[in-house]
């Protein structure tokens, strides 16, 4: 760690990666337009058209779904469901997921076997079923408690979430795991064992060796989570436990469009664009992570 | 001894992942019967509950669900009457087993020889390329793959059957589907530690040595630099094993998946029961087996 690592050589770093730069002015380009296409778009997300199936053309630039509603606007609207979903499981996971194994890891002994055997326990639920079952448990009772403490008004927010919720709950667990195999093996480097004869403190070992080692892996894995928590969106809005129609997230477009595969016409229209969508906010978000990731660990980045 | 200990702790471990499942099911609102023909009388409800013990205590039918565990009896499935969900099972495990199996052979054998090449070529064109292609396979779930797949090389091109599970041919797409993703995400890993092992001591100390032979240098690196797929391989079984839901629904396999989820919907208790319990059995073992695999590759990893 002899390479000077400031904010400002960081930040050099960082704008010097175009492709993660470029990532970034998609992404950010993505949730403006996500959050501005309200007020932008001539169409309302759940106003039907008599166009039921129409391909992509003048009226509809990205065709129609199967009740001829437009679906570039359902679209955006599913877009910003996906990110939500997926930045609440990333920060869960970063937290969470960090913290228990870095302990785990590094303390060792009892301790790493109790949180181990948690995370274990927690693994050997499937995790699909474990968020079924927490949403199929408390929706109705955080429904009463949200009519009781707060109005009527705030009910159609117990869904989303009891949905963040449960995905949190099943996306720090690959983290932890991940976390504390690195941590297991850096322990025992020599690096470390020489600060620790030479009187280093565990928190300051903890935050100058182990913590910079594993910033790689923890950014290039918080990225790969937030493809996966948003994949778990779209299992639980295809069994129907996600969100609700109308409303619609990227997996329920992509669910939709799945669905109308049939061997007589090709509705590809309704299973490209969102499945593309996805695919760039996603491709957007791990370049991104990816830049952020050589420009904070210069050891064996980019040179 | 290490091992004996986590070998002993599977019994308790199972149990009390059972005991959850057995618990959440029953505390959700809404009950097995809800869904009949014509809306049962409470004396109908009554007479159901009765003919399946449902109206015992939960320790009582906790105790009985675990005693026909043992003799390998899981009950009758209160939605598909006449069948036991022993035999339900048996039926749907083996194939969702091997198309999990299908497609973890496929990650690995896909995604390792890339992620190597990546770490090798790192910062060169071919990198860049393997890298993007990664991230693509990372970026697009078996979700769309699934579907494009059927839309381009099935029904367009008509190599492949659209759907259906019965000669290998059938097989072909929905391992791709499932396993893409888990490839891009190994190589995206092993790119990471591998190139991050080129660079440690002991593959620059063999080079300075005159081990100049590549193949050679990439045993000793892959060997290290592995660990972190290893450690990923648990959780990647266990998605796999849950997570064909999807792939399985796509392609019309009859395989585990749809009884998972149709359960709890269906609040079929024995059901729900019995496959939380061959997970858990599942899970528990494959993740022992992971861990063992680690301490064997990682001398470093001391574990008491």
């Amino acid at each position: 760690m002899s390479t000077a690592s400031t904010p400002v050589s960081n930040w050099r770093r960082f704008t010097r990666n175009r492709p993660a730069v470029a990532s970034a002015a998609v992404l950010g380009a993505l949730v403006l337009l996500t959050l501005a296409w309200p007020w932008l778009a001539p169409y309302r997300p759940e106003a039907l058209g008599d166009a039921q199936f129409a391909p992509p053309g003048g009226a509809h630039w990205f065709g129609t779904d199967f009740l001829g509603r437009d679906q570039l606007t359902r679209m955006f609207y599913g877009a910003r469901v996906s990110l939500a979903v997926g930045a609440a499981g990333a920060a869960v996971s970063l937290v969470l997921g960090v913290l228990c194994g870095a302990v785990a890891g590094y303390v060792g002994g009892r301790v790493d076997g109790i949180l181990m055997r948690f995370v274990d326990i927690l693994y050997s639920l499937p995790s699909v079923v474990f968020a079924i079952v927490l949403i199929g448990t408390f929706e109705p009772m955080l429904k009463a408690w949200l009519v009781k403490n707060f109005s009527e008004s705030v009910v159609p927010l117990a869904r989303p979430l009891l949905l963040f919720t449960s995905l949190g709950a099943v996306s720090w667990l690959t983290m932890a795991r991940i976390v504390r195999g690195q941590v297991l093996s850096l322990r025992h480097r020599l690096f470390v064992e020489a600060s620790r004869t030479a009187g280093a403190t565990h928190v300051g070992i903890l935050r100058k060796h182990i913590l910079p080692n594993i910033a790689g892996i923890v950014i290039a894995y918080l990225t790969l989570t937030i493809p996966t928590v948003i994949l778990y969106e779209s299992f639980l809005s295809y069994l129907g436990l996600g969100i609700q129609p109308p409303h619609a997230s990227l997996g329920t477009l992509i669910a939709e469009g799945a669905g109308q595969i049939n061997p007589i016409r090709v509705y590809w229209w309704m299973l490209v664009f969102p499945g593309g969508l996805l695919a760039l906010l996603l491709l957007a978000l791990n370049f991104l992570g990816d830049g952020l990731r050589d420009a904070l660990e210069p050891r064996g980045g980019a040179k | 001894m290490y091992f004996l200990k986590r070998i002993l702790t599977l019994l308790p471990l199972t149990l009390l992942i059972t005991l959850l499942a057995f618990v959440l099911v029953r505390v959700s609102p809404g009950g097995p019967f809800d869904k009949e023909r014509a809306p049962a009388s409470p004396e109908i409800e009554k007479q159901l509950r009765a003919k399946y013990h449902l109206d015992e205590s939960w320790p009582r039918q906790y105790l009985r669900f675990l005693g026909g565990a043992v003799r390998g009896d899981l009950g009758p499935s209160l939605k598909y009457r006449n069948h036991n969900v022993t035999d339900i099972l048996l039926q749907g495990l083996p194939v969702s087993a091997l198309l999990g199996t299908l497609a973890f052979g496929f990650a690995m054998g896909l995604g390792i020889p890339w992620g190597v090449f990546m770490a090798v070529r790192r910062g060169e064109g071919g990198d860049h390329t393997a890298g993007f292609l990664a991230l693509l396979a990372v970026c697009v779930p078996g979700f769309v793959i699934g579907p494009l797949l059927v839309m381009v090389l099935a029904i367009k091109l008509d190599w492949f059957p659209v759907a259906l599970w019965a000669s290998p041919w059938h097989a072909v797409l929905p391992t791709m589907a499932l396993g893409l993703f888990y490839a891009g995400k190994i190589s995206r890993l092993l790119r990471e530690s591998m190139s991050g092992v080129l660079h440690l001591e002991f593959v620059t100390a063999a080079r300075a040595r005159g081990v100049g032979n590549p193949a050679l240098l990439m045993k000793h690196a892959l060997r290290v630099a592995i660990l972190p797929v290893v450690s990923y391989s648990g959780p990647m079984l266990a998605d796999l094993l849950t997570g064909s839901f999807v792939i399985e629904n796509l392609f019309q396999i009859p395989g585990i998946g749809v009884f998972l989820v149709n359960s709890l919907q269906n609040r079929d208790y024995p059901m729900t029961a019995g496959l939380v319990m061959v997970f858990a059995v599942l899970l528990l073992t494959l993740n022992l087996l992971v861990d063992l695999l680690y301490v064997k590759l990682d001398r470093r990893v001391k574990l008491e």
